[in-house]
């Protein structure tokens, strides 16, 4: 995966959490995922299409999304109220949108996002694009955000 | 003055009623996305929409131009994630009055709401 497309998503999470919930985000070293290497506990999960395709995963454990949501939302939020996964559903396209509007020249559409929850679960993407998980530590605890995304056939390098 | 809200989210829509309640308004409707506000602008009759653009059913884009071929001059603020100068562009040659890019500080909305409505106003 180009890498260039990593950098969007790093500056835009910090954005929208720094701008939406006043929680700073420190970024650990980006790593390739291997299927099945991690389980996620909340998982918001948002496609990309046109010039760059794939998928971004926003993942939390239990607790850090409900420090999260309960900061985003005003609100105690159980994570088996549907305004929970509304919530989550909601920062992972913003985070979406701020990056791929970083992507130089590029026609990008995301679609609207879906929200697992469940203990311990997997999210596979796409078999031929690599996946690169971005570690987040906050005052709420550490979350990831998982980018697997590629550049649509016959399409320039991103210049983000 | 009525606002509608125009986001397939909840928690955007509960966020936005927030900032405009501690701006003094009140009487607000809610829409899911822009099939359920054209059914619901005749009835409220808004004077202020605030109308996403990526949503299920009818995207906001797709309403403002509906909205705006049904012959309204409603000041319409686009609160969106879509940042690019291309839509920026787009949406305003469909009719929208102003843009805020998510995510926002409750200031920066405050602002371009008061600025769009005096720019209606003068």
């Amino acid at each position: 995966m180009d890498q260039s497309y990593i950098i969007p998503f790093i500056k835009s999470v910090q954005n929208v959490f720094e701008t939406m919930l006043q929680l700073p985000v420190q970024i650990g070293q980006p790593e390739i995922k291997h299927p099945g290497e991690y389980g996620h506990d909340v998982s918001a999960i948002i496609g990309m299409s046109g010039d760059v395709e794939g998928s971004v995963v926003l993942s939390f454990p239990t607790a850090t999304a409900t420090r999260v949501v309960s900061i985003f939302t005003g609100t105690e939020l159980d994570p088996g109220h549907e305004d929970f996964a509304d919530a989550v559903g909601e920062l992972v396209n913003m985070v979406s949108g701020g990056a791929k509007a970083q992507f130089s020249g590029k026609d990008v559409s995301i679609s609207c996002p879906s929200v697992v929850i469940g203990q311990s679960h997997q999210v596979y993407g796409r078999k031929d694009v690599v996946a690169i998980c971005i570690p987040c530590e906050s005052d709420c605890g550490e979350f990831g955000v998982e980018v697997s995304v590629r550049q649509d056939a016959g399409t320039p390098a991103a210049t983000a | 003055m009525k606002v509608m809200l125009v986001d397939d989210s909840k928690t955007m829509r509960n966020i936005q009623k927030g900032i405009l309640t501690q701006l003094g308004y009140t009487d607000l409707e809610e829409a899911c996305d822009g099939l359920d506000a054209l059914s619901k602008v005749g009835a409220f009759q808004p004077e202020l929409l605030l109308v996403d653009w990526n949503m299920p059913n009818m995207d906001g884009l797709t309403f403002v131009k509906k909205y705006r071929e049904q012959g309204h001059k409603v000041p319409i603020i686009m609160v969106t994630t879509e940042a690019e100068k291309s839509r920026v562009v787009e949406a305003i040659k469909a009719g929208v009055n102003n843009y805020v890019v998510k995510p926002f500080t409750p200031d920066l909305l405050g602002e371009r709401i008061k600025e769009t409505l005096a720019r209606v106003a003068a």
